[in-house]
Order: C-alpha cells, then sequence, then structure tokens
C-alpha cells in the first residue's frame, strides 16, 4: 500500500467511523455552497431577469434625426437596428407626429407601428381594440373625457398636409389608451394611415427600441451605431435605463450580502465543529505525535478532512443550490434560471476556500498538542 | 555501546523537583524494570526517555544521541525511529481497524506494508481479529495490539508504561510472556511499574522515590 493510499485511509475512515460529530460541519458546507451556488446563479441571471421585466416599462433607447431636420428616413433606422444583437432587441416602434384639428381644436396625432408598440410598450392600456385598419384611431384617455368619446364612436379630424388642400377625415376609434404619459391627449392611428394623411411616407420622427440590456451595454450599442449608422442619433432614455441599473445594482448588492453573511456562518460552523473535532481528538493526536507523526502529518490529516468535507458538501450543494435558484427564479420571475459551468466551479473554490480557512485555527490547535500532556496515565 | 544513558538528570517545574540528579546505564538487550510509587516520577521518566519531554538539567543519551539538545521535530524523529511505547491506557485510534493501527505507525515511519502489519499481529495472537475496530477488542487483545504497534519499526528501545496496569492475571501473563520473547530476541525493554510482580520479570529494577533514584540493582538481590 502506499503512504497516499494510506492517507486516504486514515481520513476516509475518521470521517465515515466518526460520523455524526462530521455531519454538523457537512450539513454547513452543504448550505454554504447551496447559498453560494443559488445566489451566484441568481447574480448571475438577474440582468437576464430583471431586464425581460423592465422592457414591461417601456423603450430605453430611441432614434432621432442626426441633422436639422426632425424626421428621420426609416431605411436609416433599419440599418441602426440590423447593428443591434437580435437576441436582445425586444422591439422597435417608429413614431410620427403632426397636428390636426377637431373642432377647431389642435390635436397632437402620432402615427405608430401597432404590433412594434404592443412589445415596446405593454404598459399601455387599451379599452376597446387596438386600430387594425388605416381609418381607426386609439384617443388618449384625456381627449376621450374632454370631447365624450368612447369606442366605437367616429372622430371628424380636419388635416393640412404640407403643400396640399385641407382635408376632412372621420375616423372610427378602435379604443382609448392610458398609458399616464404624453399619449394621454395624443390620437394614434397606424403609421400607413398617418403616412397617406400626411405624405412623407418611410419617415418618422422617432423611433423607440426596446432593449433585453443594461446600461452598460446600451452605452455601447450607442457608440456602434453612432459610428456605423449615419442619418440617426441614438439617445438612452435615461429615465429607464437609470432606474434599471439602480434595481440591479442594490438587488445584485444584496445578493452580495447575503452570499457574504451566509458563507461567514458556514466558515463559523465548520471551524467551531473542527475546533470540537480537535479537542475531543488530543489524545488520538497525542498518540499519533507519540508514535512519530510530524506536525504537518497531523495538519496534512485535519485538512485532508476538511478538504473531503468541502468536496462532499459542494457535491451535495451545487444540486440543492440549483434547485434552490431555479425555485426562487420561477416564484419571483416565472422564468428557468440558467446556471453557467463557471459558477460551479466557483462554488467548489469557495467551499474549499471557506473550509481550509475555518481548520486554520483547529489545525493550529492540533499541531500545538504535547503529546506527554495528553498521553499521561489516568 | 550503550542504548540509554542519563547523566545526572533533573526535572524542575517550578517549585516542584519530579526528578532529581538522575543516573543510570542501559545497556542493549537489558529488561529493565523502572519501580516506584504514585508520584515518584516514574511517568516524567518515561516522558523523557521516550523523546516526549526534555530534562530541565542534565544529559540523556539514546542510542548514541544527546536528546537534551534537540529541537521538538528531532525529538519525534528520535522517537519514531528508536522507540517503541507501549501505554497503559493503549491508546489506540478508535476509527482505525486492528491491522490499520499497526500501519499508521509504519505510516509516519516510512512505508506502509500490510503483510508486515499482518505478521505483527500473528506474533501477538491476533491476526484473527485484525479488521476488528478496537473497541471490539477485549483490554488484553487491545494491550497486544498496542505491542505489535510498537514494535512494527523494530525499535532500538521498547518503552513501556504500566503495561499490565489495565489486565486481569491472564492477560498480564500473556503480555509477559510477550516480552520475555522479545527480550530473549535481544529486544531493549523499560518498563515502568508499580508492580514487584511485573518488576519480577525483568533484568534489573531501579526503584524511585520523590523523584529521587533509591536502587539500582538486579532483580535477583531484591528483596
Amino acid at each position: 500500500m502506499t503512504r497516499q493510499a494510506m492517507f486516504f485511509r486514515i481520513v476516509v475512515n475518521s470521517l465515515i467511523r466518526r460520523r455524526s460529530r462530521m455531519l454538523v460541519a457537512l450539513l454547513a458546507v452543504i448550505i454554504g455552497a447551496t447559498v453560494f451556488l443559488g445566489m451566484g446563479a441568481l447574480y448571475y441571471d438577474i440582468p437576464r431577469q430583471m431586464g425581460q421585466e423592465f422592457r414591461a416599462y417601456g423603450a430605453n433607447l430611441i432614434l432621432v434625426s442626426s441633422g436639422n431636420d426632425s424626421t428621420l428616413r426609416l431605411e436609416d433606422a433599419k440599418r441602426a437596428l440590423a447593428l443591434l444583437p437580435p437576441d436582445k432587441l425586444v422591439g422597435a416602434s417608429p413614431f410620427r407626429y403632426g397636428t390636426m384639428y377637431h373642432n377647431r381644436q389642435g390635436l397632437t396625432v402620432a402615427g405608430a407601428d401597432f404590433a412594434a408598440v404592443r412589445k415596446t410598450s405593454p404598459y399601455w392600456q387599451i379599452q376597446g381594440e387596438w386600430p387594425q385598419k388605416d381609418d381607426e384611431v386609439l384617443i388618449g384617455t384625456d381627449i376621450a373625457e374632454h370631447a365624450r368619446l368612447h369606442a366605437g364612436s367616429f372622430i371628424t379630424l380636419q388635416i393640412a398636409p404640407p403643400g396640399r388642400r385641407r382635408i376632412t377625415k372621420e375616423l372610427k376609434i378602435s379604443g382609448i389608451v392610458r398609458t399616464g404619459g404624453a399619449e394621454d391627449a395624443f390620437v394614434l392611428m397606424p403609421l400607413s394611415g398617418m403616412e397617406s394623411l400626411m405624405g412623407a411616407p418611410g419617415t418618422a420622427n422617432v423611433v423607440e427600441i426596446s432593449l433585453a440590456a443594461t446600461g452598460e451595454d446600451i452605452a455601447r450599442f450607442i457608440e456602434t451605431i453612432r459610428a456605423e449608422a449615419p442619418g440617426v442619433t441614438p439617445r438612452l432614455v435615461k429615465r429607464i435605463a437609470d432606474s434599471e441599473t439602480t434595481v440591479l445594482s442594490r438587488l445584485q448588492a444584496l445578493v452580495y450580502l447575503v452570499t457574504g453573511i451566509v458563507l461567514f456562518l458556514t466558515m463559523i460552523c465548520v471551524g467551531t465543529t473542527m475546533m470540537t473535532v480537535v479537542m475531543e481528538r488530543r489524545g488520538e493526536i497525542g498518540l499519533k505525535k507519540a508514535i512519530g507523526a510530524e506536525n504537518r502529518a497531523i495538519i496534512a490529516e485535519f485538512m485532508g478532512e476538511g478538504i473531503i468535507l468541502a468536496l462532499g458538501g459542494w457535491l451535495l450543494g451545487i444540486g440543492t443550490g440549483y434547485f434552490f435558484a431555479q425555485l426562487i427564479s420561477m416564484s419571483v420571475f416565472s422564468r428557468e434560471v440558467t446556471l453557467p459551468f463557471f459558477l460551479v466551479l466557483l462554488t467548489l473554490g469557495a467551499s474549499l476556500a471557506v473550509t481550509i480557512l475555518a481548520s486554520f485555527i483547529p489545525v493550529a490547535m492540533a499541531a500545538d498538542v504535547e503529546p506527554a500532556l495528553v498521553l499521561r496515565g489516568e | 555501546m550503550n542504548i540509554l544513558e542519563l547523566n545526572d538528570v533533573s526535572m524542575i517545574y517550578g517549585p516542584v523537583k519530579a526528578l532529581q540528579n538522575i543516573s543510570f546505564i542501559v545497556q542493549p538487550g537489558e529488561w529493565v524494570a523502572i519501580m516506584g510509587a504514585s508520584g515518584s516520577g516514574k511517568t516524567t521518566m518515561m516522558n523523557i526517555v521516550g523523546c516526549m519531554n526534555k530534562a530541565t538539567h542534565g544529559s540523556v543519551i539514546l542510542d548514541g544521541e544527546n536528546i537534551s539538545r534537540l529541537n521538538a521535530r528531532d525529538l519525534t524523529v528520535l522517537r519514531r525511529d528508536k522507540i517503541g511505547l507501549i501505554f497503559q491506557q493503549f491508546h489506540l485510534i478508535s476509527y482505525l481497524t486492528a491491522v490499520e493501527n499497526v500501519m499508521i505507525a509504519q505510516y509516519y515511519h516510512s512505508m506502509v506494508d500490510e503483510k508486515e502489519a499482518m505478521q505483527a499481529l500473528e506474533r501477538v495472537g491476533l491476526a484473527h481479529r485484525a479488521r476488528h475496530l478496537p473497541r471490539q477488542l477485549s483490554g488484553g487483545e487491545q494491550q497486544r495490539l498496542c505491542i505489535a504497534r510498537a514494535l512494527i519499526n523494530y525499535p532500538r528501545l521498547i518503552l513501556a508504561d504500566e503495561p499490565t496496569g489495565n489486565l486481569d492475571e491472564t492477560n498480564q501473563n500473556t503480555v509477559l510472556d510477550i516480552f520475555h520473547q522479545l527480550h530473549n530476541e535481544g529486544s531493549t525493554i523499560i518498563v515502568v511499574t508499580h508492580s514487584p510482580e511485573v518488576a519480577a520479570h525483568a533484568q534489573r529494577v531501579i526503584s524511585l522515590e520523590f523523584g529521587r533514584l533509591v536502587s539500582d540493582m538486579p532483580t535477583s538481590l531484591c528483596a
């Protein structure tokens, strides 16, 4: 038998045949590994999960014209959109604004791609239906209240297209929109309908983009668009992006804190258990020294026990940790969490580090045992 | 060359003089009993000769090496290489089997050889109990296991502290028979005991009283 095999036999037998004591330490390492892996998976996944959640609050990037003209060409906007990663692009909705009159009162009319609006602004509340045809409109809740209009009724608008004769058009109100924003005072119609009334097809005043990305990523995309897409200027919607960053950083700080506290508690638990073990095994340590064990052999045996505990705790902890992360992710975000492999390795490192750190003082105590004192005849 | 030589050895703990000016020599192949009542300094003597403590005064020469000058690590190495320790309380490792308890002494010494460990168990009549844990062995068997462990690295000196103190008469005789066998094969044995019956098996008896050596004579001359 080799010395390594004997070392393994000593360490494993010590753990297995004294398992009731070591079970406490193993349990502590399992809990530590579970929380580390679980929280790590959430930490890694939170930007993705929360990014999806934040997309419900509207666009976080807009494109406007880069020239003096207030409108941009949709072709330019399409080129800019092609520069964005498709997996992060939730939606892009062009808006074209104009003024029309109802009972001689000016109203802001916005032409929009409603299929895209549903993706970029899922928070819009519609009473009635989304417009299906070019002569159907949504009216903001403020206009509806002021003019006593409702879904299914008609609104007559006078339009004065640039360089063309004034026309009057009766449009069907398919629904009333409430956004809590400026749209509550708008008339919204399909972009194609707007183009047929106002002319100048293929243009928009702004393109609202919803990206499943954090502030840093969006800043990088802005740089790319600036460099490679002439004709449009990208702008960050700071209100959305900043609050997303704030919430994310607070959540991640919370994850750090909880993980740190649990690892510290794990270390204390493993440390005190190992200390108790050393106290209980003073006679055995003294005997080993008496029959020729050097301090390094004693240290190696205790560290060996600690490392096996860490490996056992890690193996069981990755299973429970993944389950823990999945449980939280499903109950909070209703989505499955992804577990990157590097996190499994990082958990192994953390388990080993915590166990080895926790073993330092007990192992130093073991090395200090004087055989003459502990083997004294009772 | 003497196997052990104590020259004017004293051990003083504060006001307590555990040993005072002890000098004696042990020749290779001798069986010496160190006798004395409780508090006479037997255990202190055992710890010094067994390289587990250093005398505060005097010199101890073990197999030609002055152990008074060695540090803790060197003492461990010397103990491992030259001494086989046998304890009254057996001091076996509870989670290792009988054969593993012998092999662990090999492990700390040099190479591990299970076959040789089994032969050591056979020598003390324990081969059939090789896979048993210490708690599954009787007191006599545990002491025989302790002897097998002490012998496994072929020590120059076997040092036994009250080896029969926890045994009944039958087991005491078995252990003493093993000691006779070892002595006949040329082993040097020092037995620390308070029992005149056990001491009577030795060739020579050194008596201690209150830390002083009061007599050192062949067993045949002891009353």
